[in-house]
Parts: C-alpha cells; structure tokens; sequence
C-alpha cells in the first residue's frame, strides 16, 4: 500500500464527502430552524436524480442546463412539501416528533410514486465526462473532479448567502430563536421558504452528481441516510458541521471500504450509534437544551 | 384466488404484526418515545428463533420465549445508553441500531454444527427451509394473551406512570416517577414483544434475508401504531388489521399501493394527528362490542375490557 494508493483513496473519499456534504446541507439547515430531521430530502435528492437522467436522455439536454434544471426541480419539490406537507403542521405547533412522521411518510410516497410510475430499475446516466486525467500517478476521473469543484463552490456561495447576506443573517437569527425573531420583524414563513428552496436546489445539485457518478434508482435513500448520519456526526443544525462532517465520514468510508468493502455500511450506522453515546451534539452542533 | 389458505396467510401476518405494534405501542403509543429501528428487534427475535429451532432442535415455542428474551436484552443495552437522549436523537439512536443490526445479519457467516447437523447462516443470502411452525390458531393464542397482558400492564401503576411520562416527563419526575425505570419497562416489553413476533414471523415464511427488515418496515410499524391512534390498544389493532389485510386484499392496485400508504401518512398527520381512535376511543369500542357480538365468541370476550378502560385513561 504505498503513498499512491493512500492519496488516491483520500481524493475519493473527498469526492464522496463532498457528495455528502451537498446533501447534509439540506438536512442541517431545515434541523437549525424548524428542529426536526426531515426524511424527505432523500427523496428530493432522488428526484434530482430523475429530472437530471430525463434531461440527459429524454430531452437531449447539454450538461449544464441538465445541471440546473435538477437545481429547480429538486428545490420547487421542497417547497412544495414544505408548503403541503409541513406547513399545516407549523401553523398548529404541532410537536417535531409529527414532523419526522409526515417527513416519513413523504418519503414513503416519493419514493414509491416514482417506482409505479417510472419504475424500480436501476439506470445508468449517458456517459458524459468519462475520461480521465492523471496528477501526480493519481488518476482523477473528469467526473469526480467535477464533483469536487461543483460541491465546493456550491458550498462556498451558501457559506456566503448564510454569512454574509441580509438574507443569511434573518436564518442565523431563527435558528436561534424563531419566536424571537419573528418578533423582530424577520418574515418566518420566507426564511423557512428560503432553508427549503436552497436545501432543495443543493439536494438536486447532489441528485445529479450522483447519478453520474453511481445509478438511479427510487431506493436511493440508502445513500441520503448516510448523508443524514454525515450531518449528526458533524452536529444537527450546524451548517460547518455538517460539511466537516460530511467529507470526514466520507473519507473514513472509502478507507473502511478498502479494507473490506463489507463493512462500510456498518461502520458508518456504527459511527452514529458511537457519537450518540459519547456526544450527541456531534462535532459542532450547539448544545441541545430540552424545553421540558 | 381467496382460498382459505390464502386468507389465512394475511390473518397469521396480521397476528404477529399486530404483536410488534402492540410492543410498539407501549413505547411509542404510551410513553411517547419513538423508535424507527423496530425491524431490528424483530430481526434478532427471527435470527435467535431459528437458532435454537435449527441448530439446537428446541420446541418452537421453547424458541419463542428465547427469541423475545434476546431482543428484550438488546433492548435493554440499548435503552441503558439511549433512554436519556432527548427528542429526535433517540429516534436517530434507534433508527441507527435498527439498520447497523441488519447490516450485522448481512455480513455474518455462520456455521454451526450440533449433533452432526450442520446449520449455515450465509450473510445477505438469508437462511431457507425453516420449520412451518406457525398456524393461524397459535398464532391467534400468543396475540390474544399479549392483548390481555398489554391491557394489564396499561391498567398497572407501570402503565400510568408511562402515560405520565408520555404527556410530560418534568412533571412526572416531580410526582415522584422514576422516569427512567418506566421508560426502560417500555423498551424492555416492545422489544419482547418484537422478538416473539419475529420468532412467529420466520417460521411463518420459512425463509429468513435481512432485507426483510429494511428501515421502512421500520416505518410502517410506526405508522400503524400512530394511524390507529396513540395510547389505545384497540387503535392498535384496528390500525394493524386496516394497513396490513387490507393492502395484501388489494393487491391489485399493486406499486399504488405504497404511494397511497404514503399519502395517508401525510394526511393523517394534517387531519387527524390522533389516529383513528385518538380522541373518541368509547363509541368505537362500543361498535367493536355489537360487531364483535354479531360475529364469534372470541372477539366479544376480546375488545370490551381494553377498549373500555383505555377510553377512561385517555379521558383523563
């Protein structure tokens, strides 16, 4: 195992990691504001995937448009689920404990709408960049590259929106405390759009990149699930959390993986059940104080 | 197509389902806690059973008792380090137990050999030609003893403290409940009651994969308990015999199916968050009563005395 192979296995853990983060995102933004772990964004993330394969083959779209569009559709579904699905719920207080059930049930519909009306298989994306480059005796797939340089920059635009925009400062002030600042004059229901929209967009941005790198399929959700571990182990509701945490367990992934390649499921639901125990804050999360 | 031994088949599944969402509801229905890793429970109670029926030659329900102790110690463990995680991480907590225990089933070889028989575990290919033990009539006996002893325990000073604990834990500290040691009683019995059933479930289908215990069945126990309504046992079993017959009768409308199932999640959830029987459990009982009068003998001795005195309790 020499130093090539290691620094190979690390780019693909970033890549991977970076796939995560674009996906934990989602679950960590809706998590800051709204305190609740929503199971539906796998199954934005997968109709993504959908709308990026159907540009791709159906429509005959280039790349980037292709790209895009995912960016819309996933994130008008999220919208909307938050607006059909959640809004009720928020209007009657309902306790997170019914969130989590309707995010469930969500799921459960989108998932299988997409099975009875496309259907099960597994499909491939029309190979789009497939060649590959060499740095250093590290052969870097285009795609994978792209995955970097897409989940990197995506993240950096939302770093900025969080941290420095009008906009970013009325979501760090919600998820501080949403009655408070609903009080200071901040419009509720549009930051609550906004967590949506952008977590949705992000969600279809990781649809397509992963559907270029791996499949389609409705049970994508095997994938989103780990992603949502990537945001508890970084901390739930913390947006540097869950990007650190995300290319860390991705890293760890693909090192367990080439160990044997068996086990990286197990360790990484393994690794949620440790950082439960020792640490349910996760890396970065702020500290959980319980409204008795 | 609904011959007696099809038909049969839906009511042995609806019995030992009905068995987990009982269990569950004592967790999730009484004392309030969620668990999304349910499936796991069942799987260790299938995997265990199987274990001691193939390898070790044990009556089936010698396996029965073991299987449901083992996952009652599992539930124990998990509950010694979860129980105090609040809100959403112990749903996480679970849900991460529930998918690492399948993943444990999916990885392992085993090879056992007692008295000269060999007995092979290979991982995510599952195990095959286990014993048919369960009929519909044993299966009807254990679902009716554990309804009888759910209603017992929900009668129990241990069944108001988990309701005390489920409506609001400060305040039943303050009252003097030992929080923890309810909330363990209740994970420490739904786990019970989820390896039995697991038990009843892999001699049932004679073949066991862990992919049959996915997250999403999971889920659906969930949602079973909550679409009958929270803290009421004959929710429970309406909600169970409602989503888990009547789907398998309406096989035609095929992958639908699971869309609508969906769909009635999200609705319940806006419409009527207390279930079916949430809020009006006494006239529903009573309807059970007089349909329960038209039909057997069994059913009328049934319903009455849990249907009855979960209305009260919710009453107050």
């Amino acid at each position: 195992m020499g130093i090539e192979y290691f620094l190979q296995q690390l780019v693909n853990g970033i890549c991977l990691g970076g796939m995560y983060a674009l996906m934990s995102v989602g679950y960590s933004l809706v998590y800051s504001i709204m305190n609740f772990s929503n199971f539906a964004h796998g199954g934005v993330i997968m109709v993504g995937a959908y709308v990026g394969y159907f540009a791709l083959t159906a429509l005959n779209v280039p790349f980037l448009p292709a790209f895009l569009l995912c960016g819309v559709g996933s994130g008008l579904l999220a919208v909307i689920i938050e607006r059909l699905v959640y809004s009720p719920l928020r209007k009657r207080h309902a306790p997170s404990l019914y969130f989590i059930i309707s995010a469930m049930g969500a799921s459960i519909f989108l998932e299988n709408f997409v099975i009875a009306t496309i259907d099960g298989t597994p499909r491939n994306y029309p190979p789009i960049f497939d060649n590959r480059i060499n740095i250093g005796g590290i052969s870097l797939g285009v795609d994978s590259l792209l995955m970097i340089v897409v989940s990197a920059v995506a993240l950096l635009i939302l770093m900025f929106i969080i941290q420095k925009t009008k906009v970013g400062l009325a979501i760090r002030a919600c998820s501080y405390s949403e009655k408070a600042s609903t009080l200071m004059g901040i419009n509720g229901d549009l930051v609550i759009f906004i967590i949506f929209l952008m977590g949705g967009v992000l969600a279809g941005f990781a649809g397509m990149l992963y559907g270029m790198r791996f499949i389609v399929k409705p049970t994508i959700g095997q994938v989103t699930n780990k992603s949502f571990v990537a945001a508890v182990f970084g901390g739930l509701g913390s947006l540097p959390g869950a990007i650190v945490g995300s290319v860390l367990l991705g890293i760890m992934e693909i090192f367990v993986a080439s160990f044997n390649s068996n086990l990286r499921d197990l360790f990484v639901y393994g690794l949620l059940i440790l950082v439960l125990v020792i640490k349910p804050s996760g890396l970065m999360g702020k500290v959980v104080e319980d409204k008795a | 197509m609904f011959s007696w031994y099809y038909i049969e088949g839906i009511l042995i599944q609806s019995c030992y389902t009905l068995l987990i969402v009982l269990g569950l509801s004592i967790l999730t229905g009484y004392t309030g806690m969620f668990s999304f890793g349910h499936a796991g429970f069942v799987c260790i109670g299938a995997y265990v059973s199987i274990l001691c029926t193939m390898a070790f030659g044990l009556p089936y329900w010698l396996s029965l008792i073991i299987a449901g102790l083992a996952a009652m110690l599992l539930g124990a463990g998990l509950g010694k380090i979860t129980l105090n995680l609040k809100g959403d991480y112990f749903c996480i907590a679970t849900l991460g137990v529930g998918e690492a225990i399948r993943l444990i089933f999916n990885n392992l070889q085993l090879n056992i050999n007692v008295g000269g028989k060999d007995f092979l575990l290979d991982g995510a290919k599952g195990v095959a030609s286990i014993p048919l033990h369960t009929t519909f009539k044993s299966a009807l006996v254990i679902v009716i003893i554990f309804l009888t002893a759910t209603a017992l325990l929900m009668n129990s000073k241990h069944g108001r403290s988990m309701l005390a604990v489920r409506e609001d834990e400060l305040a039943a500290q303050m009252s003097g409940i030992n929080t923890f040691r309810s909330k363990m009683l209740a994970m420490c019995m739904s786990a019970l009651y989820a390896g039995i059933a697991g038990g009843m479930m892999a001699h049932y289908f004679g073949y066991l994969q862990p992919k049959m215990f996915l997250m999403t069945k999971s889920t659906e126990y969930t949602i079973m308990v909550i679409f009958g309504g929270m803290g009421s046992i004959t929710g429970s079993v309406l909600g169970t015999v409602l989503l888990c017959a009547l789907p398998e009768l309406l096989r035609a409308v095929g992958d639908w199916r699971l869309v609508m199932y969906g769909l009635a999640v999200i609705v319940i959830m806006i419409v009527r968050p207390k279930g079916l029987m949430g809020g009006k459990e006494l006239p529903v009982g009573r309807i059970c009563r007089a349909i329960g009068r038209v039909f057997t003998k069994k059913k009328k001795d049934l319903p009455p005395p849990d249907g009855g005195s979960v209305g009260e309790e919710a009453s107050v």
